[in-house]
């Protein structure tokens, strides 16, 4: 079974935390792996860095940037993590755009991944009707699970349809909007999060966008099955570098 | 073969809507509604009355007679530069002003390079009483005083792109960043053939005005509606766009899209997207576009801004991959020289694009009694300084 599935039957509430690949140093993506698993962290997303990431606010841009000034590359990435499942055992998954991952080769990318012991892939601009025409068979040929956003604009056929196609989680996001930290969810995200668990959907929901701290993580994961940390965590790498993520995660649980 | 988009938003294998789950609704409504709002009776007339009567259309289809005696062939120029604003790029504003009012849309959003598209954008908006921000690169915004002036004396806000390389392919990025947070009551002008399905269309569709009109004048001076040669200068690719769109189906005219070759092609500083770009995404849309062998997007270098993008619509890349036209690219100092000579052998300054696409003269001969349509997308004003500086006026 995909170490993602093994992980949303666990009986808790589920932290994932997002980094961007090569931030803030080169050779930093293993050792950030590394320390956020010893950490208790669930989850990880691997944020392959992109050089127009349309669907990112201002901290994840500039921490792919750069990472792309370290001079990370796909190439690179894979090299980093080649032995990673020697010493990492949580999913891992990577999140990053479709057109470096159309430059290494769709299925080059996808076997790359299975190889090295990634379990799956989010791809914001990848259109839901062109995985299921084009992709689908390859990410399950490599036994990738493919993860969709849904917004608090997603019509609730739509919903259906992409929980019909999703083998692993839905990734909620929190409010209409790019990646960034926020302080507190208002009505209107609890409005959703109540909207999307009456649903009853084949798929376990993690949320993201704009969990920050304690009491974003727990507003999100009061119906949901996790939530994901991304522009709060870079943010905390950027001021206090890697040495005290211990720090960051036991102020979130 | 059609070389129109097909009904699922594709020309050939290029095209598509190529975004992110917070934009499909705004993205799936417009695709949706905008064939059936464009084609209404009442959005036709207002359009039309709209185009006539504010930007001063038709615009003239000139015979140029001592261009055409300088390079022996017959030579019409399509004046779009003699438009309310300065370029063609007025049409497809007053089109998406038209469409955002009937989608009840209140703000309006739109990324701009040289200014041109900004401008134009302010302009409708000032006509139509909606709020406007324009996204413009720091850069640019530094080296297009002038038309950062005219936004803000038309009502708009232009707000800076401070992301990536700070030019116009980050301003595109940081409108859409603001559509995702603004999905209910805002509407993107995108300025070109670009994005995801269906701006590229919707854009061309709009600019098709140009070539409409170049089939009964052509008729009215030489009693036939097609020329032999459209030339027209391609950045994203609207007024190439507008002015092959009657003629793509219609093999007995030749397509010539002409594209910055910056210092050179092979200079490392050049946007000829066709000669070094490969298949992939930018802004939304399957494309050709400039990139390292990694896929991140690189940027483009051309003396003119309007030309300056890292892509080319999914109509040209397919234009270009089919062969269906031919693709030249001109240097900096050919298009500079070009312009120069347009202005004293007419009296008409182009702007810096469209000298690019006269530049075509010199590099390819055409036959005595053939007939070339040049598009001339834009007048010179907005570049004088950059005349001023290169020709050491
Ligand atoms: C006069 C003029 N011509 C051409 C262009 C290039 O745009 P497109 O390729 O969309 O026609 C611009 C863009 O600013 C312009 O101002």
């Amino acid at each position: 079974m995909n170490r993602i599935n093994q992980k949303l039957q666990e009986d808790k509430k589920l932290l994932s935390i997002y980094f961007t690949a090569g931030y803030p140093s080169l050779d930093d993506t293993v050792g950030v792996i590394q320390e956020l698993e010893k950490n208790g962290v669930d989850m990880i997303e691997i944020g392959l860095p992109f050089s127009d990431p349309l669907a990112d606010g201002p901290t994840i841009q500039a921490s792919s940037t750069k990472a792309l000034e370290n001079g990370m590359t796909s190439e690179i990435l894979f090299t980093q993590i080649e032995n990673i499942r020697e010493t990492v055992s949580i999913p891992l998954i990577i999140m990053g755009y479709l057109n470096p991952m159309m430059q290494y080769g769709i299925e080059a990318f996808c076997a790359k991944c299975k190889e090295v012991g990634i379990d799956g892939l989010i791809i914001p601009d990848m259109p839901v009707d062109v995985y299921h025409d084009e992709y689908q068979a390859i990410f399950e040929k490599y036994g990738l699970i493919n993860v969709f956003l849904i917004t608090p604009q997603t019509s609730e056929e739509r919903i259906k349809f992409i929980d019909s196609i999703s083998n692993g989680f839905i990734y909620m996001v929190s409010s209409a909007g790019t990646t960034g930290a926020k302080n507190s969810f208002g009505n209107a995200q609890a409005d959703y999060f109540d909207r999307i668990s009456t649903m009853n959907l084949k798929n376990p929901q993690i949320v993201g966008f704009g969990i920050s701290n304690r009491e974003t993580f727990n507003q999100a994961t009061d119906k949901a099955k996790g939530a994901i940390i991304g522009s709060a965590f870079i943010k905390h790498l950027t001021k206090n570098g890697t040495k005290t993520i211990a720090d960051f995660v036991s102020n979130i649980r | 073969m059609s070389y129109h988009v097909n009904e699922k938003g594709y020309y050939g294998t290029f095209g598509g809507a190529y975004i992110p789950e917070m934009l499909y609704p705004n993205v799936e409504e417009l695709r949706q509604k905008y064939l059936e709002i464009m084609y209404e009776d009442s959005f036709q007339k207002e359009f039309k009355q709209l185009l006539k009567d504010y930007v001063g259309r038709p615009s003239p289809l000139f015979y140029a007679k001592r261009l055409s005696e300088r390079y022996n062939t017959k030579i019409y120029l399509k004046r779009e530069d003699l438009n309310h604003t300065g370029a063609h790029k007025v049409n497809n504003t007053i089109g998406q002003i038209l469409m955002a009012k009937r989608l009840g849309k209140t703000r309006i959003i739109a990324e701009t390079g040289a200014g041109q598209h900004g401008v134009a954008t302010a302009t409708v908006c000032a006509l139509m009483g909606m709020e406007c921000i324009v996204y413009m690169g720091e850069i640019d915004i530094a080296r297009q005083a002038p038309n950062v002036a005219r936004m803000k004396m038309l009502g708009a806000e232009v707000r800076a792109a401070l992301s990536g390389s700070r030019t116009l392919k980050d301003a595109t990025n940081e409108a859409i960043r603001d559509w995702i947070s603004n999905p209910v009551n805002t509407h993107y002008i995108i300025g070109s053939v670009v994005g995801p399905h269906p701006y590229p269309d919707m854009v061309a569709r709009f600019q098709a005005v140009i070539s409409e009109e170049m089939e009964w004048q052509l008729q009215e001076k030489e009693g036939r509606s097609y020329p032999d040669h459209v030339i027209a200068c391609v950045g994203g690719g609207s007024n190439a766009a507008g002015a092959f769109y009657q003629y793509l189906d219609d093999e007995r005219v030749n397509l010539i899209a002409v594209e910055a070759a910056g210092k050179g092609i092979h200079s490392g500083e050049s946007a000829a997207t066709s000669a070094l770009g490969e298949d992939g995404i930018i802004h939304g849309s399957r494309t050709l576009l400039m990139q390292t062998k990694d896929g991140q997007i690189t940027e483009p270098y051309s003396i003119s801004a309007g030309l300056d993008y890292p892509g080319v619509g999914p109509m040209h890349a397919h234009l270009y991959a089919s062969k269906r036209a031919e693709f030249i690219s001109i240097t900096d100092d050919e298009a500079m020289t070009a312009g120069l000579e347009l202005s004293q052998l007419e009296g008409i300054i182009p702007a810096i694009e469209t000298s690019h696409a006269l530049a075509v003269f010199e590099q390819r001969k055409f036959k005595e009694n053939e007939i070339v349509i040049l598009n001339l997308s834009g007048r010179g004003d907005k570049d004088l300084n950059t005349y001023i500086d290169y020709f050491k006026l």
